[in-house]
């Protein structure tokens, strides 16, 4: 039902329709491009692209679009940066440190904050637009995991994705060390200590990444290079694969009435998605603005320059490192084990590997579920949360695993502001890193599983009315008020998996991969709730009549 | 109602016959059939005239209120201006031109999006999805690519020039490893960690200012934060400091419960421990007078200052380590030698 307008092909060739000046400029420049391009092609292709339309799909915009805002200010943030840990005497502005010995990188810093005009909030817009992109790819993740857009064929790009989330990090970690402020060294002291921890190469690692001994002179250059060139590009590319293949794949969308897995309903990229995407750019944009302008945010001039030797109590690092931080705080005391004389301080180590297996579990999960329900199929639409109660359990469980380790880098401040012992937050907290996460899977699963018993009973009895009848024999009964296909179509249209059985193969045998994988399916799909047929609606309807 | 614009990269498949897996699919007979689309309902822009024209009213309104954002950021930087050591002229600053450029650009992100959604057409189209997969003809062609430069090449067929090729390529990429040994200097970092400034007669000096501390000046209770005398002339001052931190502190000889083989290492109930924490490296920066603990500041690790500093609590794993110190002469405080043992977190070599 589109409507595009097949081009005429005439010997003017189609853009000609000269009806006014603009237009013929129009036609004229882009019969020029064309002839030079074959970029009507692409326009062909993509112009009339379908997007669907829901709330949650903005997230990624948001990513996307605060990006090209990180880009921008940090561009300009490079035209004044000075990434030289040479020592200079500070004498800029900010009287209180007037004189005082600093990096040549933290004195730019303070210039940028408080010589330049603009230079603040610059600075502030790229930090600002920075935790916007974290925090922004993290809930676009959660979406894409809760609704199951990672499966077939999209695997790939949910790696990429998570390629994406990782370099979005490490981005975070290298920019937050440039000024080379008190706060920030110290964070780089935590990783100095953390890469010595690490087995037979540790020490070498960290003599390598410091030039010698920490801190040295080269950090803040290296982490600039690393900051500004190796991993922009990088994330630029892998942003790119992640866009085409969208494309490619074309959008998931929601199940609902017309729409199939076999089509997209939704809004073209001419106009209307184009207005509303690129409007949308703007609004984020906008949006990190007005916070920069009105909030601070990493008062480096507070903070005075590194030195070893003093920190600051509440010391905490960037909302999403907290999560890594967090993990270090939690382990009891005393797991340095020497091995043939070799150290090893599981105290750092274990929260080291718990971490990447955490996030490896993260990357690989499409791939699992897949080898789980052997699903070969394609799938476009999406799930609701609640029709898949392990997943959605699942992802509780990551989600609470995660908050716990960040709540875990705040322990000192939760202790001071409600007055409870460190020592107690800290328990707890372990407590809540085990037992917080078993709780979050079962209750999730519970209430997925009754939720969706809820929507079985709606599909085939209607909603309560609250209207109460008398029937003509004595009997009260409520009135259900019935749905509309369209709405039952909503709820009644999900996949439904049963438990695998095993079954010898052709050599009679049964494997141990086929065992486990009869394991995991059990543990997915052992709860089940099977959708309404329609059967069932026709036999409910017999009920009521 | 579906059209088709075709497939962008690939081309149209054949409809996939791939396993469900243990997914239970419904027969047609079974499942309920989806209802297809439900009537498209007109906005009132789309019935009231007035309303559209008041809606375009609207979208231009917010271009204009855009218009003005970014002419009054041009202004703002030139009227609030950055006065030296006026906090408030870069606060002024900040939120002047940082509000105004914002107004320009949220004038066009609602403007356009209220256009989109208020004005454009709001009928939803359908687009036929296709396998990702490509044609089997296609599919075919592209075997034939490979099949042909194999063959024409003989990539296969001649294996010395094959493994040849993959070992050099291979061995290509090894010279870069090796340039990067020059990312540090040639000493070995397992030496440089068991060293510190400190050694026999060192005084122990103010951190920061660097003045020698009397022994007559460390009162009880009291604790100084420490740095070895001279620390500040070195060319390496922070990476020797990194090191050298020390936290002295003194206690009443009977709250003291020294280590026998260590009775001599304090003098008069003062005690110098390494302010380097052992787990991961932060300054151990809190001292707490009453119950002799030392806290981390960064991961809560606390250390007993009466009892050798060995850990009470959180995720270090060894005691800080301590200098030995005595007086000179003139009564300040000197250390007796370095630590005996690595400041700072626990490292593979360390026990070697």
């Amino acid at each position: 039902m589109s409507t595009t307008t097949e081009p005429t092909v005439t010997t003017t060739g189609p853009f000609a329709d000269p009806s006014s000046k603009g237009a013929r400029f129009t036609s004229a420049a882009a019969n020029y491009i064309d002839e030079r391009t074959s970029i009507s092609g692409l326009v062909k292709e993509v112009g009339r692209k379908i997007f669907p339309d829901h709330w949650s799909f903005m997230l990624g915009e948001v990513a996307l679009y605060s990006f090209i805002a990180i880009l921008l200010s940090g561009t300009f943030l490079t035209f004044f940066f000075n990434p030289s840990m040479t020592e200079v005497h500070y004498e800029g502005s900010y009287v209180p440190l007037k004189g005082i010995e600093m990096s040549a990188a933290y004195a730019s810093s303070l210039d940028i904050s408080f010589d330049v005009r603009g230079g603040l909030l610059m600075r502030q817009v790229h930090h600002w637009a920075a935790l916007l992109f974290v925090a922004s790819i993290g809930l676009h993740m959660l979406r894409i995991f809760f609704t199951g857009a990672y499966r077939k064929p999209r695997e790939i790009n949910w790696l990429i994705g998570f390629v994406l989330f990782v370099l979005a990090m490490a981005e975070g970690f290298t920019g937050y060390s440039l000024p080379d402020d008190l706060l920030s060294g110290n964070g780089l002291r935590i990783i100095d200590g953390m890469l010595k921890a690490v087995p037979l190469i540790g020490t070498w690692i960290s003599y390598y990444l410091f030039g010698g001994e920490f801190p040295g002179v080269d950090i803040v250059g290296r982490l600039y290079s690393l900051h500004i060139l190796l991993l922009p590009a990088i994330l630029i590319v892998a942003l790119g694969i992640h866009l085409l293949l969208l494309v490619i794949n074309k959008h998931t969308q929601f199940a609902g009435p017309g729409k199939t897995n076999d089509n997209v309903v939704g809004v073209p990229v001419m106009p209307v998605f184009a207005a509303k995407a690129g409007g949308f750019f703007f609004i984020v944009f906008g949006v990190i603005f007005l916070i920069a302008a009105n909030f601070t945010i990493n008062p480096i001039w507070n903070y005075g320059p590194y030195d070893p030797s003093p920190v600051s109590a509440g010391t905490q690092p960037d909302w999403y490192i907290g999560f890594a931080d967090g993990a270090l705080r939690l382990l009891p005391p005393g797991l340095d084990v020497v091995i043939g004389g070799y150290t090893l301080p599981f105290g750092v180590l274990i929260p080291l590997v718990g971490l990447v297996l955490f996030l490896a579990v993260v990357a690989l999960y499409p791939f699992l579920e897949a080898w789980v329900t052997g699903d070969k199929r394609e799938h476009h639409i999406l799930d609701r949360p609640r029709n898949t109660p392990v997943r959605t359990a699942i992802g509780a469980a990551g989600v609470t695993f995660y908050a716990v380790l960040w709540a875990a880098a705040s322990s000192d401040l939760i202790a001071t502001h409600f007055k409870l012992s460190i020592e107690g937050v800290i328990h707890a907290l372990q407590a809540l890193l085990i037992f917080g996460t078993i709780i979050a899977y079962v209750v999730t699963k519970r209430v997925c599983l009754g939720l969706q018993k809820k929507d079985r009973e709606i599909a085939l009895h209607g909603y309560e009315s609250g209207r109460i009848v008398r029937l003509p024999g004595g009997e009260y009964i409520e009135v259900h008020q019935q749905l509309d296909e369209y709405e039952r179509w909503r709820l009644t249209s999900f996949q439904d998996y049963k438990p695998l059985m095993i079954r010898p193969d052709a050599q009679g045998k049964i494997s141990t991969a086929q065992r486990i994988r009869a394991g995991f399916s059990r543990w997915f799909f052992e709860d089940r709730i099977v959708p309404v047929s329609k059967n069932e609606i026709e036999a409910s309807k017999h009920d009521h009549h | 109602m579906a059209d088709d614009h075709g497939g962008t990269a690939v081309e149209k498949s054949v409809p996939s016959t791939a396993s469900a897996g243990t997914a239970v699919v419904l027969s047609e007979a079974d499942s309920i059939q989806n209802p297809g689309f439900p009537p498209h309902r007109l906005r009132v822009t789309d019935t009231d005239p007035k309303k559209e024209k008041l809606a375009e009213r609207r979208v231009s309104g917010f271009f204009f209120l855009s218009i003005i954002g970014s002419i009054a950021a041009v202004v703002f930087y030139f009227l609030f201006p950055i006065e030296e050591g006026n906090l408030a002229s870069v606060r002024l600053n900040t939120a002047s031109l940082g509000i105004a450029i914002s107004l320009g650009l949220l004038g066009i992100g609602i403007g356009a999006v209220h256009w989109a959604k208020a004005l454009m057409s709001d009928a939803e189209i359908v687009e036929l999805r296709h396998g990702t997969r490509g044609t089997p003809e296609t599919r075919a062609k592209a075997v034939e690519v490979f099949t042909l430069g194999n063959k024409e090449s003989g990539f296969g067929r001649r294996t010395l020039i094959r493994n040849s090729l993959f070992t050099a390529i291979g061995l290509s990429v090894v010279p870069a490893v090796v340039l990067f040994r020059d990312l540090a200097p040639d000493e070995e970092p397992n030496g440089l960690l068991r060293h510190t400034l400190w050694k026999e007669g060192v005084r122990l000096a103010r951190d920061p200012d660097g003045t020698p501390i009397k022994a007559s000046d460390v009162t009880f209770g009291s604790a100084f934060h420490v740095i070895p005398e001279g620390l500040n002339d070195e060319h390496d001052r922070l990476e020797q400091k990194a090191k050298a931190s020390v936290l002295l502190m003194r206690l009443h000889p009977e709250d003291l419960n020294e280590l026998p083989e260590r009775a001599d290492w304090s003098y008069d109930g003062i005690v110098a421990y390494s302010k380097i924490c052992t787990h991961v490296g932060c300054p151990v920066a809190l001292y707490e007078q009453q119950t002799h603990h030392l806290l981390c500041p960064c991961h809560q690790s606390q250390f007993d200052v009466a009892n050798h500093a060995k850990v009470i609590f959180g995720p270090a794993s060894r005691p800080l380590p301590q200098l030995p110190i005595k007086i000179d002469a003139e009564g300040y405080l000197v250390a007796q030698s370095d630590f005996h043992e690595p400041v700072g977190p626990s490292f593979w070599e360390r026990e070697k």
